[in-house]
């Protein structure tokens, strides 16, 4: 709607023939091309490196575009680093967290919407005080509980705090309470009782918040260092970034090969990115991202 | 509509409902049992062991000692803390110079009709690239023999510097990565923001002879205000927890920069974990949820002053 109204805006100077203006949308592209340049640049230069050689990397001056491309740094890499295991632990821990984070979201953000009980407001409460704390407050007690159920090294270990968040609990609170109270009546008129009625009404409309929530537990999920390297100590079962960190120890300044994991490491949440834009955009703006 | 079929006390009984809640404790307590015993397993008791942990002594094996407020007397006399401390404030009053960018490129990226959502996928991209990934390219473009950043430098004469080897450059260098990885997120706030500004005060205004700088001050900073202060508000606390750059950009064996270069969380990290003294660095930690609080407090008291709600 609000593209319409820009359009039309624009039409109208165009209709007066306002050279000022015309010229005003090229200054305006003009700046963006230019910061969009510096937020790509890193990005380019990252992919021309990977297909030089580790000398022709590491020579000044710079050259701009590969002397001899070779795919030698992707061959070094994957030779060298078990990343296929990491993928499967980064990828495995990501669905256990978001389908955890998703149920227990819903099922507690339906409740504190719609049902009442005592101690709702207080429970709520407690549940809100905790997002204000910063998340390395709870590392230390996190890190106990994962270790005495033994569960030091494994994919739940990885996935299980996250699943559980006061942020998420708080985002299905507000999608369920923008639904109108019609719907629930009408389909407990029909008989259909409180499970019923959140499994087959209320949670089919609050769908688009629920893949707000997916995509930002992903990301949050796919990104995170600091926990999987406080509960990996032994060192199987480690997430990409775990690993990605520790390919700096071994490979130095072999820029090639460390530009290639770092590519291969991050193409497949860019992927998911691309194919899900408005999911991110919509997370992203219905929350502010908080780590 | 439902309602005319129904006999009286169902109406009443509907009514109630239609206010909104349906009193039903069993399903209540049931569908929050999971969240509930979740958030006080790794939530609540964690937070309540950090805090008790901050007043005790506690060996790497074994149960700690009671010793009142030694971890935070020996934290206050800790030089490497207040180093911390002020890399932490440093780092954030980088950070939040990127809001004033943000806060243009979101009014310019408006303005524009084509090209606008390739501009916001391309501010994006670093959102969603893994932030060590990440800091592994800007440590390579920061490298003080063969960065590319030195060579651009040296076309126009400027000296190149080792910027993440140095710890006169450290936080700075890191700072500009902590901009441009942020500035995705930033641009969709203030972008949705920007969307909620009625567009006929735009069309008034400019009727009244107002260029867009003019209308930039005079309406968009004001009714956006709110959103920036969101924003404020987040890079602040985002700010204040930074790790991964740090630990990516400046960790290696002969890297003498590191020790200067610490962030709060930095030392946090190491003391409870790779020196498993954690009874210290639990008092790191509950000192960094108080100056978390109190730099959102004070936000909270300036925003009197510059936010503009209608």
């Amino acid at each position: 709607m609000t593209d319409q109204i820009l359009r039309s805006r624009r039409t109208d100077r165009a209709a007066t023939g306002s050279k000022a203006s015309r010229h005003g949308e090229w200054v305006i592209h003009l700046v963006l091309a230019a910061a969009a340049l510096v937020m790509v640049a890193p990005f380019v230069w990252q992919l021309l490196t990977i297909f030089k050689s580790n000398r022709e990397a590491s020579q000044m001056p710079p050259t701009l575009l590969p002397d001899d491309p070779t795919t030698g740094a992707f061959a070094t890499f994957f030779g060298s680093v078990p990343f296929w295991a990491q993928l499967t632990v980064s990828v495995s821990a990501l669905v256990l967290r978001v389908i955890g984070q998703l149920t227990v979201s819903a099922l507690a953000g339906y409740a504190f919407a719609r049902l009442r009980f005592p101690g709702r407001r207080l429970l709520f409460g407690l549940f809100i005080a905790m997002l204000m704390v910063p998340s390395q407050l709870f590392l230390i007690g996190q890190f106990e509980i994962i270790r005495d159920f033994e569960l030091l090294d494994t994919i739940p270990a990885l996935a299980i705090p996250g699943m559980f968040s006061a942020f998420g609990i708080f985002l299905m609170r507000q999608a369920f309470m923008s639904i109108p109270a019609g719907f629930e009546e009408a389909a407990r008129l029909d008989g259909a009782g409180p499970l019923r009625t959140f499994w087959y009404v209320m949670l089919p409309m609050a769908r688009p918040t629920m893949a707000a929530l997916a995509v930002l537990t992903s990301l949050y999920s796919w990104n995170d260092l600091l926990w999987p390297l406080i509960v990996t100590p032994r060192g199987d079962k480690r997430p990409i970034t775990v690993g990605l960190a520790g390919l700096q120890g071994q490979f130095g300044t072999d820029y090639p090969t460390l530009m290639a994991g770092a590519l291969v490491a991050s193409l497949p949440l860019i992927i998911i990115f691309l194919v899900l834009q408005r999911q991110f955009f919509s997370g992203i703006a219905s929350s502010g991202l908080k780590g | 509509m439902t309602t005319d079929v129904v006999s009286p006390p169902a109406r009443q009984r509907t009514r109630r409902r239609a206010g909104g809640l349906l009193p039903a404790p069993g399903w209540g307590y049931l569908m929050i049992a999971p969240a509930f015993v979740g958030l006080v397993a790794f939530y609540v008791w964690p937070f309540l062991t950090t805090f008790g942990k901050s007043f005790m002594d506690v060996p790497a094996f074994g149960p700690g000692t009671f010793t009142g407020v030694d971890n935070y007397t020996e934290l206050l006399g800790d030089a490497r803390f207040w180093q911390a401390l002020r890399n932490s404030a440093l780092y954030t009053a980088i950070l939040l110079l990127g809001v004033p960018v943000a806060i243009v490129l979101a009014a310019l990226i408006e303005q524009v009709g084509r090209g606008r959502a390739l501009y916001r996928v391309l501010f994006f991209l670093p959102v969603v690239t893994l932030p060590v990934a990440i800091s592994m390219v800007w440590r390579f473009i920061y490298n003080g023999d063969f960065g590319l950043l030195n060579y651009v430098l040296s076309l126009v004469g400027v000296p190149g510097q080792y910027w993440v080897a140095d710890a006169t450059f450290t936080i700075y260098a890191v700072g500009v990565v902590g901009i441009w990885m942020s500035l995705g997120i930033n641009l969709i706030i203030l972008g949705a923001g920007l969307q909620g500004i009625p567009q006929d005060l735009y069309e008034a205004s400019a009727l009244d002879g107002a260029g867009r700088v003019r209308q930039f001050f005079r309406i968009t900073l004001p009714l956006l205000s709110p959103s920036v202060f969101l924003v404020t508000v987040l890079t602040v606390i985002s700010a204040l927890q930074m790790f991964d750059l740090i630990f990516v950009m400046l960790r290696s064996v002969n890297n003498t920069a590191l020790a200067d270069s610490k962030t709060i969380v930095y030392l946090f990290y190491e003391k409870a974990f790779v020196e498993f003294d954690q009874g210290y660095g639990a008092a790191i930690a509950i000192v960094l949820l108080m100056v978390i609080m109190a730099a959102t407090l004070l936000q909270f008291r300036l925003q009197r002053r510059w936010v503009f709600y209608d």
